[in-house]
């Protein structure tokens, strides 16, 4: 029965539900697993605080809430300070490089796997995809789905005549995952 | 009946609770709906006002949950299949109104999105705290029928179940969502249309000049329906009324009214079961559940399995009429229930009832805000096997 809780942080506009959403589109529809997405719902607005929890499992999910966190996506300095304690011993976090400095209160044994995806997001054309370029690192790190899964969900999530573009961001993101990966 | 394809998004979808609900009522053939935006129930009322005119129905943001509520009694008479969402303080406002759909016998699904409350409470948490004042909120004495789904999903199936109830019953139904399974969101999968059944309105066949419009047989005691504009001269009103729904302030009327539309759901009580068996048979101990709740009992249930206890889960999704006689029969060949709500103890009070004594009841109530804490609902499981 594997089951693995997620938590993706950052602020609001930067696109955190949307990525928390193609992670679980990836694994409950094009993945056959099942998963369940609970957005932090209160006076989030553009520019403060903003988080999703994601739980994707082999079975049926009861409890919905993320209880021993897995996995941290962070875009934001105050979503790791927030987040990064709760972070299970051994857990994996990614975090964006350039907008999150690691401070010393990870727990032990966390994997820690840092990516410029502004810089990378600019290069492929524009900053708005910061969250698929993350989405794309997130699927070449963990692994959690296939890229295909990944690949469809994107499609079926972002506006019409956007396709290309964040096609472009997760292939960035998932190459640059998939490298560190294979450096360690 | 088949639904009407035009309003059916067929497909996998991953998909909150508020839009499933949407999804379920559109598809199940409701053409009107009228609200007032309250967290956290509004994403169904948004979904319905960007989806409708593309089916083609309306949608109205009214000036308050008063007219919300009355709104939707207007659209029925006129051949339409409504709804109303709202949560809170909204639900508060419709009281009255909900007594005149049961009055003048006006199909309508009612959907609340619990939050916390009293009053304004805590607008954007979930709470089971509506369960009783859907029952008896509204002056009178009335039968009405509740649903309790606890996934996105089954915000999806059961509101077609909702929307069919209304019609066959031509009472209130009421659709207890929560703000956890309103806005978690799950695969939804909507069937194609030719897979989903509807209840159509049973309308008269009789021509004007022999229509009653609250005749009823003895088999049947929902009344058949016309829609106003075809020709059918009629009157309904809230107060106590004949079979031509003229007010007649007797005693004698009152009482004949008042039997049948009770008797509507009572002597139907045996159609109106939905409860979920987990194992309940050869169990020690019953967990009684609904909505998200069920949920969180079922991660403290399979805990309790594994340490080789007998329980088994009870999940209500039709809430009212309560399943009176069911847990009657359960009491008897088990040790105890054990019922946990996000709320002070409602449903509860309903068990106890049913139960009479025939067993020990265990409410795990909760102030509401968050769901429980699976360990809690363990504990009690717990305690009663002692």
């Amino acid at each position: 029965m594997a089951k693995t809780e997620i938590r993706i942080g950052g602020l609001g506009g930067q696109g955190v539900i949307l990525c928390a959403s193609v992670i679980g589109k990836a694994a409950s529809i094009y993945e056959g697993k099942h998963a369940t997405l609970i957005q932090a719902f209160g006076p989030e607005a553009r520019g403060s605080a903003c988080s999703a929890q994601v739980t994707v499992s082999d079975s049926v999910i009861g409890y919905p809430y993320v209880t021993n966190l897995d996995i941290l996506a962070v875009m934001s300095q105050d979503a790791y300070n927030l987040f990064a304690p709760t972070l299970k011993p051994g857990g994996t976090l990614l975090y964006e490089e350039e907008l999150v400095k690691l401070g010393d209160s990870l727990p032990e044994g966390v994997k820690t796997y840092p990516i410029p995806a502004t810089r990378l997001a600019e290069e492929v054309g524009r900053r708005l995809v910061l969250n698929i370029v993350m989405t794309g690192f997130f699927a070449g790190v963990t692994g959690l789905c296939s890229f295909e899964a990944f690949r469809s969900a994107t499609l079926d999530s972002v506006p019409k005549g956007t396709e290309d573009l964040n096609l472009k961001a997760l292939q960035k993101g998932y190459e640059h995952g998939t490298k560190l990966i294979a450096a360690t | 009946m088949k639904a009407d394809p035009k309003g059916v998004l067929t497909g996998v979808h991953f998909m909150d609770g508020d839009h499933a609900a949407c999804e379920g009522a559109i598809a199940a053939g409701c053409r009107f709906a009228a609200g007032y935006p309250i967290t956290p129930s509004t994403e169904v009322v948004e979904r319905f006002a960007a989806r409708i005119p593309k089916v083609g129905g309306v949608f109205i943001q009214m000036e308050d949950e008063i007219a919300s509520s009355i709104a939707i009694q207007g659209a029925a008479w006129a051949g339409k299949k409504v709804m109303s969402v709202t949560s809170g303080p909204g639900l508060s406002l419709m009281m009255e109104h909900i007594g005149f759909a049961v009055w003048t016998e006006t199909p309508s699904v009612w959907v609340d999105v619990q939050r916390c409350g009293p009053s304004t409470g805590l607008p954007t948490q979930p709470a089971q705290q509506d369960m009783q004042q859907i029952k008896w909120g509204s002056h009178g004495d009335y039968e009405i029928i509740a649903l309790s789904p606890n996934s996105p999903q089954e915000c999806f199936d059961l509101m077609i179940t909702a929307f069919n109830l209304s019609e066959t019953y031509r009472c209130p139904v009421f659709f207890m969502m929560d703000e956890v399974v309103g806005h978690m969101t799950e695969r939804v999968e909507i069937p194609p249309a030719d897979k989903i059944e509807v209840t159509p309105r049973k309308y008269t066949n009789k021509k004007p000049s022999e229509f009653t419009l609250y005749a009823t047989t003895q088999d049947d005691l929902a009344p058949e329906m016309i829609k106003a504009g075809d020709g059918y001269k009629i009157h309904t009103t809230g107060l106590t009324h004949d079979d031509r729904g003229y007010p007649v302030m007797t005693a004698a009327a009152q009482k004949k009214m008042m039997d049948r539309l009770i008797e509507k759901i009572r002597r139907n009580l045996h159609k109106l079961v939905d409860v979920r068996m987990d194992n309940c048979d050869g169990a020690d101990i019953v967990v009684v559940s609904y909505g998200i709740t069920s949920r969180i009992a079922q991660a403290a249930i399979d805990e309790a399995r594994a340490k080789g206890l007998k329980v088994g889960h009870a999940r209500l999704v039709i809430c009212w009429p309560f399943p009176e006689s069911l847990f009657r029969e359960m009491a008897s060949k088990i040790k105890a229930f054990v019922f946990p709500e996000l709320n002070m103890g409602q449903m509860v009070r309903e068990l106890d009832r049913a139960v009479s004594g025939k067993a020990r009841i265990i409410p795990v109530p909760h102030a509401g805000g968050t769901v429980h804490e699976p360990e809690i609902i363990l504990n009690a499981i717990l305690e009663a096997v002692r």
